[in-house]
């Protein structure tokens, strides 16, 4: 499941050219060019996020652009949160995210073990159908959900976006996999000293899960900290809105002359993805890619 | 797309204790207890929020409902007026040029970095070139266009700014339906070309390096080397990268609402954006439903049919 990475680049290379008389590579030269160019188009709209976050709003739309905030002015990420309430929207969006990845962690971990190391009856094709649901898009469930979040007198609440969000097909296979992953024999020793299910599940598997779970909820937190389609359906009132919705809503009001003010609100919104890009890279490449065969 | 599950489940009923067949029956019986209680949570929440809401929006598609009337049945009526419906069927159209282009580019700046990446260079310049590119995936859709939209101003845009350097007169990125289509796509695949370039680089660190060293001492160098081996031995992932990014592709909607509201006029409106509209400005329920059931079939065609294509033309090893 982890990309493998190492193979082709270990690949012998042809005999080193003597010193001495040693020839610029071209194709290492035009490949570092290349694809150094691709990382400053990557990286650069970012740089220019940042540094103009950090101009004073006045000088914030001026050219030539700033990509490097050389003198750094805080006026902005003053005025944001004059402009917006922003600890109200961050407040909703760690609540919704936070809730929603513990949920996800705890109901994906007890499902993927019963998929994976329980036996019941009729497991298979149950566990067809969660992952049969991985293809419906929720652009289509979504006028259902909305009914559904209003009958159950939820609407304009965050538990609108948190409860439907936390059962989850991707997170329930992934767990599966990593169960399966882990060696058998541990539910054979517990079960012959005389260990119930639970008490193997609780005390041999789940504190072995944890790396899995911890996949499934950077998964998680990733995606809902940035999900901005369910949100902007399921909230009405402002004091209901996610970090993206009040971002949006920001650009709107505010004319052209308050760029770096939108922008600060940018920046702060992106720090917990920056956290989690830091320390969690590798398990959310891995997590992004897993299930796909690679 | 063939992920190795352990083949535990037999070695599991092998080992099973021997022990009396009394104490056997109950463990199974306490398993199945445990099983259901586990499934409970995930099994009770998807039949609600996906499998009931699956059903309702299929129902739906067939009755008119403003929510606070009465709904009433109206056969294939909502999917008569959406085909004929000139938005509808514009922003239809806008997804699949959408998808066509931005998926070919996604996918071919993908693959040509992928390639670039995997061959010998500092491990340290690899790590971070894997890294930059990666990065874009992990913000949100919303915040990237809000910033974009800045970059793309017509009047003083860094975009327009650099392309003045060039003497290039400025370009009216998003009052025109061809430069916002253009600044929709860019800004798409600036922000997702990271996920299949990942695949990429999984796919090809599992050719193995003898297939590289035959094709060395055949005489094969440089583009031939990646014409010959790398291509058909990236097949299987190329198939399944474009899959991804199709049925990704095919659901657009944060980028468009938040650079251009679908304007100007309806050049950059999409399929989601009318579903988005129609039930919730318009409050024409069932008439969104209408066009969720067609995007959904349109999604799942498009899948069955790659996977069809797959047989003739993907080489598997």
């Amino acid at each position: 499941m982890s990309t493998t990475t190492e193979r082709v680049s270990t690949r012998p290379a042809p005999a080193p050219p003597a010193r001495g008389r040693r020839k610029p590579n071209w194709n290492l030269v035009v490949r570092i060019a290349l694809l150094s160019l691709a990382a400053v188009l990557t990286l650069g709209p970012v740089m220019w996020t940042l540094s103009t976050s950090l101009r004073t709003p006045s000088e914030s739309f001026r050219l030539p652009p700033s990509f490097f905030p050389l003198n750094p002015d805080f006026t902005s990420y003053v005025q944001v949160f004059e402009q917006l309430d922003i600890f109200i929207l961050v407040l909703n969006s760690a609540l919704v995210t936070g809730l929603i990845a513990v949920g996800q962690m705890v109901t994906a971990a007890m499902a993927g073990y019963a998929f994976a190391n329980l036996k019941f009856r009729g497991g298979g094709a149950l566990f067809s159908i969660v992952l049969a649901t991985m293809m419906v898009p929720v652009q289509v469930t979504i006028v259902p959900v909305f009914m559904l979040i209003r009958g159950m007198g939820l609407s304009d609440t965050l538990l609108a976006l948190i409860l439907p969000a936390i059962p989850t097909a991707f997170g329930t296979f992934l767990m599966r996999q990593y169960f399966l992953g882990l060696p058998a024999d541990l539910a054979e020793a517990a079960a012959i000293d005389g260990a119930s299910p639970w008490r193997t599940f609780r005390s041999v598997y789940a504190p072995l899960a944890v790396p899995g779970m911890a996949i499934v909820g950077i998964l998680a937190f990733n995606f809902h900290w940035n999900e901005f389609f369910r949100p902007l359906i399921l909230t009405i009132s402002e004091r209901n809105f996610t970090l993206p919705l009040g971002l949006v809503s920001l650009q709107g009001n505010l004319g052209t002359g308050s760029i770096s003010v939108v922008l600060a609100g940018v920046v702060l919104s992106m720090i917990p993805a920056l956290v989690v890009f830091t320390f969690g890279q590798r398990a959310l490449q891995d997590g992004l890619t897993a299930g796909t065969g690679k | 797309m063939s992920t190795t599950i352990p083949r535990r489940e037999r070695s599991k009923q092998a080992a099973r204790p021997a022990g009396p067949a009394k104490a056997a029956a109950s463990g199974r019986h306490s398993q199945r207890w445990l099983a259901w209680m586990f499934l409970a949570p995930t099994i009770v929440g998807m039949g609600l929020f996906t499998l009931v809401p699956i059903v309702a929006s299929v129902v739906l598609a067939f009755f008119r409902w403003d929510i606070i009337s009465a709904p009433t049945f109206v056969g294939f009526d909502n999917f008569a007026e959406v085909v004929q419906d000139p938005t509808v069927r514009v922003s239809f159209l806008n997804t699949i040029v959408f998808v066509v282009v931005a998926v070919a580019f996604q996918l071919g700046l993908a693959l040509a970095l992928a390639v670039m990446v995997q061959e010998k260079m500092p491990s340290w310049l690899r790590t971070f070139f894997r890294s930059a590119f990666f990065f874009p995936l992990i913000l949100s859709a919303a915040s990237v266009s809000i910033f974009m939209r800045y970059l793309f101003n017509e009047q003083f845009g860094v975009v327009n700014w650099f392309l003045s350097l060039a003497g290039i007169p400025a370009v009216p990125w998003l009052t025109t339906p061809g430069g916002s289509a253009a600044v929709v796509i860019l800004v798409y695949v600036w922000q997702n070309f990271g996920f299949s370039f990942l695949l990429f680089i999984g796919g090809l660190a599992s050719i193995p390096t003898e297939t590289y060293e035959a094709a060395s001492l055949d005489g094969a160098t440089g583009w031939r080397k990646h014409l010959y081996v790398t291509l058909p031995l990236l097949s299987p992932t190329t198939l399944l990268a474009s899959v991804i990014a199709i049925i990704n592709a095919l659901q657009v909607f944060d980028q468009p609402y938040v650079l251009t509201r679908g304007g100007p006029g309806d050049s950059t409106r999409t399929a989601v954006m009318v579903i988005f509209e129609s039930a919730f400005q318009r409050l024409e329920f069932g008439q969104a439903s209408a066009i969720g059931v067609i995007l959904t079939l349109i999604i799942m065609a498009v899948t069955a049919a790659q996977f069809r294509l797959s047989k003739r033309f993907v080489f598997y090893q």
